[in-house]
């Protein structure tokens, strides 16, 4: 039975800032193996569910379980501790520390008794290089800074420290929101061969066919509220639009447009 | 990508194309690994230096005696700015640095004169003072969101100002505090804050006629000031932390982008604290050796030198966004001042070309930094 729980479940979330109702009911689960893509459009609490989740914001009423427990969290290391890993959409990355920095950073392997315990850098080096290379980016130097690779190849480095560090579930904050159409699928290749590996992906997007190209469901989410779970072959790329932006305002403009929206 | 439907025929040549590619590896990362040293421009200014003095100033400045006499002022300076470039790592500035010398030094008088401990115990509440201020000025920086550089200004004022109200009310009425040196005990501690050390070796290298030395068989170099000895000392030990460990990458990461830092579970509230900490520590540690010294302390300790720490940090490829910098680079920023300060006396110029000099060598710095920085991060 435990192993049927899903990963994450939350049930009815409620998240107030002071008088804003940011999450008003929000309910979501995201299984093993499975990339839940959660969808909706500005304003509509995507961002402070994933803080949520992430630890970074405690709900103000709701069911929050990970695999099966309810939890509480009371920082993004308790949450990361739980293997709930987000990907910021900011990246989390430091584009002057070198590759290997970032890669271990918060969680550097240390050596040596103290005083003079130190960081082993060259087994960070070599696991650095590693990763990369299982990842199909090649790190000419594991040295060189964050800043020198291209957007895509930050997103991935991100997510491969995630996986590494042994997360069970990865909560994607729009990573192909900046990303040409290369970058892009580069991107999602990778998310798809995270799921592979058994994770648990909630994908956050704002973009279907993205969406579309590696989900196995779908959440929508509009102000603050789900507005359904589907799974793939229940909806089609269209209809998840449509409910996406609100239904018929849009459909209206996309009308106007030619159906391009 | 390695074939797997034919693996013995496909493994040689792997293994070919991945020699080559580490040979490749490693003939770039040589010059890249030398442009990637933040110190690079701080090395390179301090050759420039020596070779301006050595074609323009008296031989003698390059004696012993006058390495000392470079090293003695350049010392002080650069324990300060060894701290003040982690803390600008860290992504913080401490403005109060200079002012907390003149503080901390009038609390370490006090101890001594007034209360009459032994010279460990005063040391030791010193640091503790220093510490309990750094910590301050970090809360309140975390607490407030406000930018370090205010609060740190603040501290400047009221730490100014309260060492001239705290002298006059201890010594009453003077804003000069006298006989601290002989109030202090002799002890071992005494060394190690004060005079000499090495003197053993100095008079070893005269008696067998390697440095100079007076008729009596003195040498003209007694040994080395303990000072220079916490700088070195100091440096070595800020590169190891900043490089080596746990505490090194939390410190970039915290003044890399604090919030990717935080995301990643890096303690940075905690790293910054503890970073004002230090640079409020390293002033009470110069307090601490030039009031041993110089046996007084007065107001004007430390006067502008939280400017002369940073612009020393800056120098040694700081950055002042933050997240990029080296001790050992700080160190070197530190000698190159010292050597035009007292460097200038040994040539025909002018003494006070040094300000132009260090605002001329500033803005270089600063250029040269963001050159740089643009390099390592591959801005275009």
């Amino acid at each position: 039975m435990a192993d049927q729980a899903p990963l994450i479940e939350i049930r009815s979330l409620v998240k107030h800032f002071g008088s804003v109702i940011a999450l008003s009911g929000v309910s979501l689960s995201v299984h093993r193996g499975e990339v839940m893509c959660l969808l909706g459009d500005n304003g509509a609490g995507k961002s402070t569910l994933i803080k949520t989740l992430a630890g970074v914001h405690k709900p103000t009423s709701g069911d929050f379980l990970v695999e099966g427990r309810p939890v509480f969290f009371n920082s993004p290391r308790d949450a990361l501790d739980a293997g709930i890993a987000t990907v910021y959409q900011d990246l989390a990355m430091i584009p002057l520390m070198s590759v290997t920095r970032n890669f271990f950073m918060g969680r550097e392997p240390v050596k040596g008794v103290w005083p003079f315990r130190h960081v082993d850098f060259d087994h960070c080096d070599a696991v650095t290089r590693e990763e990369m290379h299982k990842i199909g980016i090649d790190v000419r130097d594991p040295h060189q800074a964050v800043g020198t690779l291209s957007g895509g190849e930050r997103q991935c480095v991100a997510i491969a420290r995630a996986v590494y560090f042994g997360a069970k579930v990865l909560i994607l904050d729009e990573p192909t929101s900046a990303l040409g159409v290369a970058q892009t699928s580069m991107v999602l290749k990778y998310i798809h061969q995270v799921r592979q590996k058994g994770l648990g992906v909630i994908f956050i997007t704002h973009n279907v066919r993205h969406a579309y190209a590696v989900g196995d469901r779908f959440t929508v989410l509009n102000r603050g509220k789900t507005l359904g779970t589907y799974a793939k072959p229940e909806i089609a790329i269209d209809e998840l639009q449509t409910l996406m932006a609100g239904g018929k305002e849009l459909q209206a403009v996309s009308e106007e447009l030619g159906g391009t929206v | 990508m390695v074939n797997t439907t034919q693996p013995t025929a496909d493994l040689s040549t792997a293994a070919a194309v991945k020699q080559i590619q580490d040979e490749r590896l490693k003939e770039v990362s040589l010059l890249t690994r030398i442009m990637r040293r933040p110190e690079l421009g701080a090395l390179a200014g301090l050759i420039l230096v020596t070779i301006f003095f050595l074609s323009t100033a008296d031989p003698s400045m390059f004696s012993l005696a006058g390495v000392m006499n470079i090293l003695s002022p350049a010392s002080q300076l650069g324990i300060l700015a060894i701290a003040a470039a982690l803390l600008m790592i860290g992504g913080e500035f401490d403005l109060s640095i200079g002012s907390m010398v003149a503080f901390t030094g009038l609390v370490f008088g006090c101890f001594i004169t007034l209360t009459g401990w032994p010279l460990l115990l005063a040391i030791a509440a010193t640091f503790a003072v220093a510490a309990i201020l750094g910590g301050l000025n970090g809360q309140i920086v975390i607490r407030t969101r406000l930018p370090s550089f205010i609060v740190t200004l603040a501290f400047l004022f009221i730490l100014r100002g309260l060492s001239l109200v705290g002298l006059k009310w201890a010594t009453g009425g003077s804003t000069q505090m006298r006989g601290i040196g002989a109030a202090a005990n002799e002890d071992w501690v005494r060394e190690i804050f004060s005079g000499n050390a090495l003197e053993g070796l100095f008079s070893w290298l005269a008696a067998n006629d390697l440095i100079a030395k007076f008729p009596n068989g003195i040498p003209t170099v007694t040994g080395v000031p303990v000072s220079i000895l916490w700088f070195i000392g100091f440096a070595l030990l800020a590169t190891w932390i900043l490089l080596r460990t746990r505490a090194g990458n939390w410190i970039f990461a915290a003044g890399g982008d604090a919030n990717a830092a935080r995301n990643s579970g890096v303690p940075v509230d905690r790293v910054k604290t503890s970073l004002f900490m230090l640079t409020a520590c390293a002033a009470a540690l110069v307090a601490i050796l030039t009031v041993l010294d110089a046996g007084s302390t007065d107001a004007r300790r430390g006067f502008q030198k939280e400017f002369e720490a940073i612009i020393a940090a800056v120098i040694g490829g700081c950055l002042l966004t933050g997240g990029y910098g080296s001790a050992i680079g700080a160190f070197f920023g530190a000698i190159i001042f010292g050597m035009v300060s007292i460097g200038l006396t040994y040539t025909r110029f002018d003494s006070d070309w040094f300000q132009v000099f260090l605002g001329a060598m500033l803005l270089l710095a600063v250029v040269f930094n963001n050159f740089i920085r643009r390099k390592v991060t591959g801005e275009r």
